[in-house]
């Protein structure tokens, strides 16, 4: 039975900045990882990481836009931390090897983001998570014999002991079947994000929700989860990302007509507003007739207006995209977009050290979690940052923590339930629904009702969907028989996390009778501080319904104000 | 919508039985990927085949496979192309080369890949004193090595390494284009130890033989073979390091060679890499042994028709006098200059205008990143790629 000091899951940017963090405090650590850590969806984090690094910057106009961007539901306390720590910690990357680009001084160059007053976004090319990631993974491989690595290795469950703390996982090797209890002092979520309930998203495959319904199902608070980015510039034909940094770089959106629409939605930031805002416009322009291409769907994205020796060097990925996954060559001709679901700003809520209220020992950083820095809509290149900060954060004070204290004991009785659980998908008789099938039905449903715009009705419908799906999802069935690399098994369990985790974003978005940030309720359109300027906190009730309740949102020194870009 | 087959290596470790072909017919739009048939497949039909896959967009590196029996990304490589490269109207999908496979599709990097990775020290050793902001560096050179920090590890360039096939222990192609982006970084302090270091182990830097099958097969533009040239470079040109694999001297020979005759003379090149400058002069006896030791290969060079006596023997004389001026004031004028900075998928050569960007990159005798970068479709030739 492996035993750790701090246990961490999930191995993208937050959970390898945690595992550095808590191996640099003196604790031991193992990082566990149902993909390779440089296969975790950060990899695909493109534009960059926003500090206020310029010289005539400050954390506090940072921290402002933020709020600003979260339509003041951000918790202020946490966000004054990010921004305050933001240059440091994009200091510490540079110094590790980061590769960012330069401006022709040497110093790190800057680019224009969305939602920002100033240029304030540190990139490598646009490939920015890549290059972060593989350089946290370089320090890992640095520090192997610091940290343990368990690369491939499936989390089935989270433990507690009887006093309520959490004590570690159990989790399959995918290679070989072998399932383990991990033994920890501390444990840290890292999981990622849930994109994988919609369909289409811009999330890879494995964002399938796993940490956020982990500990939902062990009792941790869910927050903010009606809080859902569907970001403007993804790819009509798949739902690939574009980069933020194309409109940063200077490109436009145009409609039907050929018209600059933002203009009517943002006059002063236009493209550059924040993604809630001008993706509630470019599916406005489509929703009136002025979409383009043929069913009217999209909208165009045109990157011709940037020079194209900056597209080559600078948005190489997306002219690659272009071609590959379009036919589209970005830097002649515009290309087609429209908004697509990306982003959960909700999570696991936690404080501004990482730690899950009511479940002592568990921590969760990242999109798993909710802290909350971005509140009702996160702003880009704001995500690379939240993970490594509160990444950062949660491993050092589960290494401080876990200091005298002792290896808590686990009996194996979790163990045993998770390969008996194993055991009994792998057995199902083939009468019910395929496991892919369910999933389908979950993300074209998710996307149909739970989008840019949402109602009551259509919310209610989703609901009830939800509700059949998780039936039939214990009776789906799968082929694969097998232990080495049962992939099928290992996606049956991952269809259930994602049904908890879509349960609860659409009991959430009903709750929110108003209209902040990414929820906009065609039938209640207006903001409502009076009633609604607070968070949907959702736990498990013991009969599997989420309980909703309310937590408040935390003010230090920015009002809420109307918001307008 | 449109019908394709694809025949999918299968391997079950459990079964006991031999590897085997599967085939499955699926519905999906031409353009669409191959890994999306092989979803599609999964997800319909069978789901117990393997395949690693996640972003579905190049960017993660996991569905490394062969696809008609070329080494690429499943995600990166459309359906109707695939189709073309097929031999009997039926996709072939395989692992990859040169790493031992874990179950179907699914190959074990960490056994060969990731210990190589971990051979380069591929981490940054820091240049002292560490600044309290960012170092101050050249813009040119970030952008430079942000091509091999383009690299997904994705293996689709360890699977059909030639070089690795015949010495298994070769560092290979992604893991050399690892060490250059530490080597070419400025704020690295060990440049000199790095390239030493690969230059004299013996599957090193020269272990490597110019077959551009790296280059290929990767989906991201890297170019390892590039990368691992200009670990030559700093290796000879920076550092003149002479190592005991003679990679040096055998680099300078070969150019000396083709600067003076304006073609390969291969009979010199051997004593020349080991000794002095002349055939029957100046033999030295390290040329006598590498000679003795060479001459199987020779043998068969000869019985196969691959070099002549008479052409191998005697000094090109097929280059015109003129040929080889123009030969001559190539090197100067390359050589004469201040500064080399070569092209790369970031560094385009292209100017702000599309005119000059053509004349740019023409004229300069740089490695091809860009058109490089623009193929990596597997199963077919760069021409038709859906990327041109």
């Amino acid at each position: 039975m492996p035993e750790h000091d701090v246990l961490i899951i999930g191995a993208g940017l937050a959970g390898q900045r945690a595992a550095l963090a808590a191996a640099e405090a003196g604790a031991t650590v193992a990082i566990l990882s149902k993909v390779h850590p440089v296969r975790s969806h950060s990899v695909a984090a493109a534009g960059g990481i926003n500090a206020a690094i310029s010289l005539d910057d400050r954390w506090e106009s940072h921290a402002y836009d933020t709020v600003k961007g979260s339509d003041f539901l951000g918790d202020q306390d946490a966000i004054e931390i990010m921004c305050r720590e933001a240059p440091g910690e994009v200091m510490h990357l540079e110094h590790i090897g980061v590769t960012f680009h330069r401006n022709e001084k040497g110093e790190l160059d800057l680019r224009a983001f969305g939602g920002a007053s100033m240029k304030r976004t540190a990139y490598v090319a646009d490939i920015t998570g890549q290059a972060i990631l593989h350089v946290l993974y370089e320090q890992l491989m640095k520090y192997h014999e610091r940290v343990d690595r368990f690369e491939e290795w499936f989390t089935t469950s989270l433990i507690r002991d009887d006093d309520g703390r959490c004590v570690g996982c159990v989790a399959r090797d995918i290679r070989t079947g072998d399932m383990q209890t991990f033994k920890a002092k501390a444990t840290i979520l890292a999981q990622g994000g849930a994109g994988q309930c919609f369909k289409p998203t811009t999330n890879a495959l494995i964002c399938t929700g796993d940490g956020i319904a982990q500990a939902y199902e062990i009792g941790a608070p869910l927050m903010d989860m009606e809080m859902i980015q569907y970001h403007p510039t993804t790819l009509v034909e798949n739902g690939f990302l574009i980069t933020e940094g194309a409109r940063g770089e200077g490109a436009h959106l145009l409609n039907s007509e050929g018209e600059r629409f933002m203009e009517k939605y943002a006059p002063n930031k236009m493209e550059l507003a924040s993604r809630d805002v001008v993706s509630r416009a470019e599916q406005t322009e489509i929703n009136e007739g002025r979409g383009v291409g043929p069913d009217g769907s999209g909208i165009y994205l045109d990157i011709t207006v940037v020079p194209r020796k900056r597209v080559l060097e600078a948005l190489r990925e997306i002219v690659n995209i272009g071609k590959d996954f379009a036919g589209v060559d970005i830097t002649r001709e515009p290309i087609m977009i429209r908004p697509g679901q990306h982003y959960i700003m909700g999570g696991v809520k936690t404080d501004v050290h990482g730690q899950v209220p009511g479940v002592p020992g568990l921590y969760a950083a990242g999109e798993v979690a909710c802290v909350s820095v971005h509140g009702g809509n996160r702003l880009g290149a704001n995500s690379l940052l939240d993970t490594l900060i509160f990444g950062r954060r949660s491993g050092e004070h589960a290494a401080e923590r876990a200091k005298g204290m002792p290896i808590p004991k686990v009996s194996d009785a979790q163990l045993k339930a998770d390969i008996a659980r194993i055991d009994r998908i792998i057995a199902r008789p083939r009468d019910g629904r395929r496991v892919s099938e369910i999933k389908d039905e979950l993300g074209t449903t998710m996307n149909r009702y739970v989008a840019v715009f949402r109602d009551e009705a259509g919310l209610l419908q989703a609901h009830e969907t939800v509700r059949r799906l998780k039936e039939q999802a214990k009776t789906a069935y799968i082929d694969d028989r097998g232990t080495v690399f049962n992939q099928d098994v290992l996606g049956a369990i991952e269809l259930g996390y994602m049904l908890d985790v879509a349960e609860a974003i659409v009991v959430a978005a009903l709750e929110r009778k108003e209209s902040r940030g990414a929820q906009f309720r065609t039938d209640f359109p207006e903001r409502n501080d009076d009633e609604w300027l607070k968070h949907i906190d959702i736990s498990r009730n013991g009969d599997d319904t989420p309980q909703v309740s309310y937590s408040p949102v935390t003010i230090t020194q920015w009002q809420p104000e109307e918001r307008k870009y | 919508m449109a019908e394709f087959t694809l025949r999918i290596r299968r391997w079950d470790p459990e079964s006991g039985e031999a590897p085997y072909w599967d085939q499955h017919t699926i519905d999906l739009e031409p353009h669409r990927s191959v890994l999306e048939g092989i979803l599609q497949a999964k997800a319909r039909f069978d789901g117990s085949i393997g395949i690693r896959c996640s972003c579905r967009a190049a960017i993660c590196g996991s569905c490394g496979v062969r696809i008609n029996g070329q080494p690429g990304l499943a995600c990166h490589t459309h359906l109707d192309h695939a189709l073309k490269g097929a031999k009997d109207g039926v996709i072939e999908v395989e692992p990859m080369g040169n790493m031992p496979i874990i179950k179907d599709l699914i190959v074990d990097m960490d056994a060969v890949h990731w210990k190589k990775v971990q051979r380069v020290t591929p981490w940054l050793i820091n240049k002292e004193p560490i600044p309290e902001r960012e170092y101050i560096v050249p813009h040119h050179n970030m952008v430079d090595i942000t091509q091999s920090m383009a690299c997904i590890q994705c293996g689709a360039c360890v699977s059909d390494c030639l070089s690795m096939e015949v010495d298994p222990e070769f560092i290979g192609p992604a893991a050399l284009a690892k060490a250059y982006r530490f080597a070419g970084d400025p704020r690295d302090a060990q440049q000199f130890e790095r390239v030493k270091d690969l230059a004299e182990d013996p599957h090193g830097i020269y272990d490597c033989t110019h077959c551009f099958k790296c280059i290929e097969a990767c989906p991201k533009g890297v170019a390892p073979m590039n990368q691992i040239m200009r670990l030559r470079r700093i290796a000879t040109g920076t550092h003149h390091i002479a190592d005991r694999n003679n990679g040096e001297r055998h680099e300078s020979a070969f150019v000396s060679l083709v600067r003076d005759h304006g073609l390969l003379w291969e009979a010199e090149l051997l004593p020349r890499s080991y000794g002095g400058d002349s055939f029957f002069g100046k033999f030295a006896p390290k040329a006598g042994m590498e000679l003795l030791d060479s001459l199987p290969v020779i043998a068969r060079g000869l019985l196969r028709r691959k070099v002549t006596p008479g052409k191998a023997i005697m000094p090109p004389r097929d280059v015109p006098k003129d040929a080889r001026e123009e030969i001559k004031r190539i090197f100067e004028k390359v050589e004469g200059r201040d500064e080399v900075r070569e092209l790369n998928l970031y560094i385009s050569g292209y100017d702000e205008d599309a005119e000059g960007a053509e004349t740019a990159s023409a004229s300069s005798a740089a490695p091809q990143g860009q058109t490089s970068a623009e193929r990596g479709q597997p199963g077919m030739s760069p021409e038709e790629s859906p990327t041109r």
